[in-house]
């Protein structure tokens, strides 16, 4: 098939951006989208210009690197997948594509369209994990039994992926998503409570400090997430929060 | 053999390990804070040594080319790790690990070493449960335990389909905490490309911030090499896209031994290739074979009729279906190890009997699976006399619990329903097995280097079984290196901070710069992709799952010759003092375009078929892995010489004190 894209352009973080046109046509539809992308730059590379720079590791929808706003939707028309899983059969000959980075005060663009998502570590910095000595000897793992319903809803929030569709998806570039699943996964298991009112109170301060915006509850960033992150997690944050602003 | 001291510890095996923490020297906590460490690599190996090693009071530097070090490629594991902790009472043990272990690796790796990955790994899943990681649970909200091939007892732990996430997860979490704490400083798009020596010692390297393009000095004490396997040596592999052996080939020209550098290990359940476009294979976790029955058609005629598209795979029964493995090995049927599986696989697509356009693909079908389940849950639901469809919907449900994720993966790429029909499956690059050689206490032949995780090549022999590389690369990171560095480091309490503004600095640094000047002066023809698919394709076909002499002699030649072709003709645009993604993958690929000619004349001078490593001529009459202990039975270690085909090999005689070799069977 053959498509129109239109795709943002942008040298470094101090240059402007500016969208330009591709015409790509031989597109077949068992190509992935960035296998898409990889012919165009095998065709600009080979006619002299530069290639399009685009973030992306694994290709299997799991690293949570590939990040890229198509047609207005963060990783592109389908649900629950990542832009390195979305194939071209979703696509029709002749389709226009409109290809932007990521669009976020808290996520400032490197080159075309990678973006820094370095705020996300920052804000797991400040509290996303269990203080446990590495190099000591733990208790063994089976005397912590927990419900299995509560592993599997730990292991659900567990499963993001930190690729920040939910902050691009959001319009206020809200990252009470990502930052919800991980003080949730923490807040459901008995290992993570001691430090539970901290980590939730530190977490919620550096992700002001980042820039990100304040959700209104409008739950673009659920559908959006690949991973299906539910606004439970939200639910359960701001009961965290709250409770642990009432301690002190 | 001379040069090659592998320190292990004397002494019965079940003690060395305790003996040598017991013996070697420690380095005094106050001291500690005057030491720097660099890990490259945040994957499970450099992620959890570098927790532990910033908690033991070091001052750790990590590195790693993603934009976090929470997107390393273990990331991407999905079937689960192992562990000796024989909480299902089936018969497991520590010794029953690492007996699996080596035979698994069809005797190839070195005793001491596994024996210690088996006793550490309880401690493990102990230290991952502590940090939050959500294991899969039993209802009484115990751990929850399943197999994988290989072996008999269930020992593999795992978190959905989600593993290496999880895992990473929290190792990344243990590493945020210290750099919360200022112990660890964290360098994310940043590229390692070269190893600085001081007086024969590593002390330092070079690295390229792939944001800004600058060239960077780091100087420590020691150097950890975490950087995971080569394996995208052949270009279409299930490894990501970044994944490369720069790190390790620098080090090898800088007089690190690399070991075993043929053994690769070919994952027999991967999603098949599709057409010229592809750039990444799939992996399907091999935790499927746990209920997927592998088959081909019976008569080539129905092979032909599907391939055509003329028949559907659920038309033929039981009978016209030949369960190749189910037949060649009753004892272990479709749990077999990988390296076998692999290769019963490519015997029958080689026969005629491929399912898919290609006829590279066989069936993996839960079919079997799913009446089975549904048939349990009516009869403990107490429904009566239910029929078929309900007890397949019922059984669906249960699969769809077990694996949901990866038949909702495999339906995304393929485009077709795997509870409906059998999915196709065909073998890929998956694991590479060698890497750089390393003693007992995990250093490699430059001192003061050291290689963890995949990067190194001592635990899994010939072939890897599955859920191993996860436990090996946290034994290696959170329990191994956090002793064995601090014996190399207790001479080093008094030398203060490593000056980069040395001459082995400014040394190193104009090599990185000349290397890079030449990369991008070359005329200018072909894109890097074009080399590193060329270079793919002559692995896979003259050093992939089979390999013979006239083969890999040929391979040898190509592979020199497009070598050639690239450091004159490649095209890179851009500049190097920017961000230049082709930049990187042209440093990637000149480093693959060496190791393939040193894999191949690796692969060339072991005259035996074991593990991964299938020479044609080595076989028995039942087309079995044919080895020779008498003549192979070592460990090669390659020095650089200048050329890949000048390295010189050297051989560590690999000792079995408390194994007896055996012809291994699966029958
Ligand atoms: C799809 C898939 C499924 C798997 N499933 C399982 C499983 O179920 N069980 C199991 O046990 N194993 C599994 N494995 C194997 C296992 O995941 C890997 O062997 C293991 O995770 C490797 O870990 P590592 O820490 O050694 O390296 P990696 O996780 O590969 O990390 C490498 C690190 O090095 C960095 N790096 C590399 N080069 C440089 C450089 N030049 N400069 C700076 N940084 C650099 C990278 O940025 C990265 O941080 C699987 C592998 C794949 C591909
Ligand atoms: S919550 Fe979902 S969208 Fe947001 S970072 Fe995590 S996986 Fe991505
Ligand atoms: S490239 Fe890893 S999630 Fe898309």
């Amino acid at each position: 098939m053959k498509l129109y894209l239109k795709i943002w352009r942008q040298k470094d973080a101090s240059a402007k951006g500016q969208m330009v046109d591709y015409t790509l046509d031989g597109v077949e539809s068992d190509m992935s989208f960035l296998e898409m992308l990889d012919i165009l730059n095998e065709e600009l590379i080979s006619k002299g210009e530069e290639p399009i720079e685009f973030d992306h590791d694994c290709r299997e929808g799991i690293c949570g690197t590939c990040s890229l706003q198509i047609n207005g939707r963060p990783h592109g028309p389908d649900t629950m997948i990542t832009v390195c899983q979305l194939h071209m059969r979703s696509f029709n000959d002749g389709d226009e594509i409109v290809i932007e980075p990521w669009r976020a005060k808290a996520f400032p663009v490197i080159k075309d369209l990678i973006v820094d998502r370095s705020a996300f570590d920052r804000i797991q910095q400040s509290g996303g994990y269990i203080s446990v000595n590495t190099s000591g000897r733990p208790v063994d793992a089976n005397a912590i039994p927990i419900e299995k319903h509560i592993a599997d809803t730990a292991m659900d929030a567990a499963t993001c992926i930190g690729c920040g569709a939910c902050v691009a998806a959001c319009k206020n570039a809200s990252a009470m998503l990502f930052t919800s699943a991980k003080v949730s996964q923490f807040a459901l298991l008995p290992q993570g409570q001691v430090e539970a009112a901290e980590r939730v109170q530190n977490m919620v301060r550096q992700m002001d400090l980042e820039g990100f915006g304040n959700c209104t509850n409008t739950g673009a960033c659920e559908i959006e997430c690949p991973k299906g992150i539910s606004l439970e997690n939200i639910a359960r944050m701001n009961r965290e929060y709250l409770s642990a602003s009432v301690k002190g | 053999m001379g040069i090659l001291d592998s320190k292990e510890p004397q002494g019965p095996l079940a003690d060395k390990w305790t003996k040598h923490k017991n013996e070697i020297d420690l380095v005094n906590p106050a001291n500690k804070r005057n030491i720097d460490i660099i890990i490259v690599g945040t994957g499970l190996a450099g992620g959890s040594a570098a927790a532990t090693l910033a908690e033991l009071g070091y001052n750790v530097k990590t590195f790693c080319y993603q934009d976090s070090p929470r997107r390393a490629h273990s990331i991407a594991a999905q079937g689960g790790v192992n562990a000796a902790k024989n909480y299902q009472g089936d018969g497991d043990s520590v010794y029953r690990l690492f007996y699996d272990t080596v035979k698994g690796g069809d005797y190839r790796s070195r005793e001491s070493n596994v024996y210690r990955l088996a006793e550490v790994s309880t401690n493990i899943i102990d230290q991952c449960v502590a940090q939050g990681v959500p294991f899969a649970r039993e209802y009484g909200g115990l751990l929850d335990n399943r197999s994988f091939g290989g072996v008999l007892v269930s020992r593999t732990f795992y978190a959905k389909g989600q593993t290496g996430q999880q895992l990473l997860l929290g190792a990344y979490g243990a590493m945020n905490r210290q750099i919360q704490r200022g112990k660890i400083k964290s360098y994310t798009r940043h590229e390692m490309l070269d190893l600085v020596l001081v007086d024969g010692k590593a002390r330092g390297i070079i690295a390229r911030n792939l944001v800004t393009g600058e060239i960077e000095r780091h100087s420590a004490h020691a150097v950890v090499l975490a950087t995971g396997g080569y394996g995208n040596l052949f270009f279409l592999s299930t490894y990501a896209m970044g994944a490369n052996v720069m790190a390790a080939w620098r080090a090898h020209r800088r007089g690190a031994f690399f070991a075993n550098p043929c053994f690769t290990q070919i994952h027999p359940t991967c999603i098949p290739v599709s057409g010229d476009h592809q750039s990444k294979l799939t992996l399907m976790s091999e935790s499927l074979r746990n209920d997927g029955r592998i088959w081909v058609p019976k008569r080539k005629e129905d092979a032909i009729a599907i391939r055509e598209g003329k028949l559907k795979p659920v038309q033929l029964s039981e009978e016209e279906r030949d369960y190749y493995l189910e037949r060649r090995y009753p004892a272990f049927g479709n749990l077999v190890p990988r390296d076998v599986a692999s290769r019963a696989a490519k015997e029958r697509c080689d026969a005629g009997f491929g399912v898919n356009k290609t006829g590279e693909a066989v069936f993996l079908d839960f079919a079997s699976a799913i009446m089975r389940y549904g048939k349990e849950k009516a009869l403990t639901s107490g429904m009566k006399d239910p029929d078929d469809n309900t007890i397949r919907e019922l059984g669906e449900k249960i699969v769809e619990a077990k694996y949901g994720n990866l038949f909702q993966m495999y339906e995304k790429i393929v485009d077709a329903n795997p509870y409906k029909t059998p999915m196709m499956i065909y073998p890929a690059v998956h694991y590479t097995m060698g890497g750089l050689w390393v003693d007992y206490n995990l250093q490699t032949t430059i001192p003061g280097c050291y290689a963890a995780g995949e990067a190194n090549f001592s635990d899994h022999g010939a072939n890897r079984l599955g859920a191993s590389a996860l436990m090996q690369g946290l034994a290696d990171g959170y329990f191994v290196l956090p002793y064995t560095i601090g014996d190399y480091l207790s001479d080093d309490i008094r030398t203060g901070a490593i000056p980069t503004d040395s001459p082995e600095f400014d040394a190193a640094e104009k090599d990185v710069r000349d290397r890079m000047e030449k990369l991008m002066s070359g005329t200018g023809i072909h894109s890097v992709d074009y080399y590193h698919k060329k270079l793919g394709k002559i692995m896979w076909n003259k050093c992939g799952m089979s390999r013979n002499e006239k083969e890999l002699k040929e391979a040898i030649k190509e592979i020199a010759e497009l070598r050639k072709d690239f450091w004159e003709n490649v095209k890179i645009p851009g500049r190097p003092d920017s961000k230049n993604q082709e930049l990187e993958k042209a440093g990637r690929v000149a480093d693959f375009l060496e190791l393939g000619e040193l894999f191949a004349k690796d692969a060339l001078e072991r005259k035996e078929s074991c593990g991964g490593h299938f020479r044609e001529e080595y076989q028995t009459p039942e087309g079995e892995a044919l080895r020779d202990d008498e003549n192979f039975k070592f460990v090669s270690a390659w020095e650089y010489m200048g050329e890949p085909s000048t390295a010189k090999l050297h051989k560590e005689d690999l000792v079995y004190e408390n194994i007896k070799l055996k012809t291994r069977s699966y029958k």
